[in-house]
């Protein structure tokens, strides 16, 4: 259970939104500019609402009349950013394992086997992420996020800057994400037939309001 | 022409000396400083920024004279370190070092600063939102990243603080074997008569050290661009 009930203002526009989730898949879709970013930023703790309480599962993570405010290392969510992100530095089997340091679990042979056959990045430990093409980048980054064993998977239109080619090529993972890890996400998108095919109850998001929300069938044609 | 005599050596080992713990000691100071100019904003930063920069626009002589009116031993810090922990600066080999240090802190920490600018500051994000607390992040993905940064800036430091001359001679004086570094052996020797070939054998050991130290400095800051780069 996903629960936020938020209001924040940025610059000109006024971002108010309250909404619960149960659903394995949580679309938020709309423009850009509709606040969607915004919203998942708040729950991954990158950013404070002005005022309202953010639950994930049932651990309250922000509650401003609390003066709550869990920080991110802390919320156990995975974030799949639309850039990837992936630390230059390392190498993918680093950039792989570096969750499951930092949160301090223990090595996990069969989950790593389990993710790197699920994401198909198995041949690629060995690369620097310079060495990596959009698409492989994205899939590392989704590995990374998984592999730190989160409770929440934020993705933040993680096929954005993707061509058409590529995001067929991403969507089968995606799916098979949802289907086969009992991780709830939160997915980020303005794109309506990528939300249909993902989430189970859509956020429908312009201008900082929520204009409608429900099953996928809320979504524009 | 390079017979190195035994008081060059000494002024040779000595420099070599004052410049290494000069630079080993100013580092950390010089990564934390530069992590705040690049990524804090408080009150008195502009103040902080002009006294780094400080040394490299006054006088020499003027920054060695106020060394030695604070740490001298009659100054209020020289004092407060000769009496409660027996550290003496003035016209001792450690003086030297102080000098050398607080001459070559800006320049230490531009590279510094510069390399920890260009870090992607969403890449800490992501590692947070991995459960990276902020000093694991400091620890793990600022630091590597400007890594080749700050190398570079020790490479800096250490060649102007080898070089020092104004600063050091003026709170620590020119005393052989105990203060007198590279710089301060040559200003003698030219005020020798006969000293001219001993001098330029200095000269010429200053200058290799100096180009020396800017090679490598080069050389790490083109790593920095490809580490950067995730190549």
């Amino acid at each position: 259970m996903l629960s936020i009930d938020v209001t924040k203002q940025l610059g000109e526009l006024k971002l108010e939104a309250a909404f619960q989730s149960d659903s394995r898949v949580t679309g938020l879709f709309g423009p850009s500019g509709a606040g969607k970013s915004s919203i998942i930023n708040m729950i991954a703790g990158l950013s404070k609402p002005d005022r309202g309480n953010i639950t994930i599962g049932n651990e309250a993570v922000d509650d401003t009349t609390k003066g709550l405010h869990v920080p991110p290392y802390r919320r156990r969510i995975g974030y799949v950013f639309q850039d990837a992100r992936l630390f230059p530095h390392r190498n993918v089997a680093q950039n792989l394992d570096y969750g499951r340091r930092m949160n301090r679990l223990a090595p996990d042979a069969a989950h790593l086997q389990h993710i790197l056959a699920l994401l198909d990045i198995g041949h690629l430990l060995m690369r620097r992420p310079g060495q990596l093409s959009g698409g492989e980048r994205q899939r590392v980054a989704l590995g990374r996020a998984l592999l730190s064993k989160p409770r929440l998977l934020l993705l933040d239109e993680p096929l954005g800057s993707l061509d058409q080619d590529r995001k067929a090529e991403i969507l089968p993972y995606l799916e098979r994400l949802r289907d086969e890890e009992n991780i709830p996400m939160v997915y980020v998108s303005h794109d309506p037939d990528e939300t249909r095919r993902l989430a189970g109850h859509v956020v429908m998001l312009k201008r900082g309001r929520i204009v409608a929300q429900g099953g996928p069938e809320v979504l524009p044609p | 022409m390079f017979d190195i005599t035994p008081e060059e050596w000494t002024a040779i080992e000595l420099s070599l000396r004052v410049a290494v713990v000069a630079t080993l000691v100013s580092t950390p100071i010089g990564i934390a400083v530069a992590w705040l100019l690049a990524r804090r904003d408080f009150w008195g930063k502009a103040l902080l920024d002009a006294v780094v920069h400080l040394p490299l626009v006054l006088p020499p002589v003027v920054t060695g004279y106020l060394l030695l009116l604070s740490f001298g031993r009659k100054g209020p810090i020289g004092g407060f370190l000769d009496h409660y922990l027996g550290i003496v600066f003035s016209f001792r080999w450690t003086g030297a070092a102080l000098a050398c240090g607080v001459m070559s802190f800006p320049l230490l920490v531009r590279p510094m600063r510069l390399s920890i600018e260009a870090i992607d500051r969403r890449l800490e994000q992501a590692a947070g939102t991995l459960g990276a607390t902020p000093w694991q992040v400091f620890l793990t993905v600022t630091l590597p990243l400007a890594l080749p940064g700050i190398v570079a800036g020790m490479i800096m430091g250490f060649a102007k603080a080898l070089g020092e001359f104004g600063a050091t001679i003026t709170f620590v004086s020119n005393i052989p074997g105990e203060t007198q570094t590279i710089s301060s052996a040559i200003y003698s020797l030219i005020q020798t008569p006969e000293g001219d070939m001993p001098a330029l054998r200095l000269v010429i050991i200053s200058a290799v050290m100096a180009i020396g130290a800017l090679i490598a400095s080069e050389f790490f800051a083109r790593r920095a661009l490809r580490r950067v780069h995730g190549l």
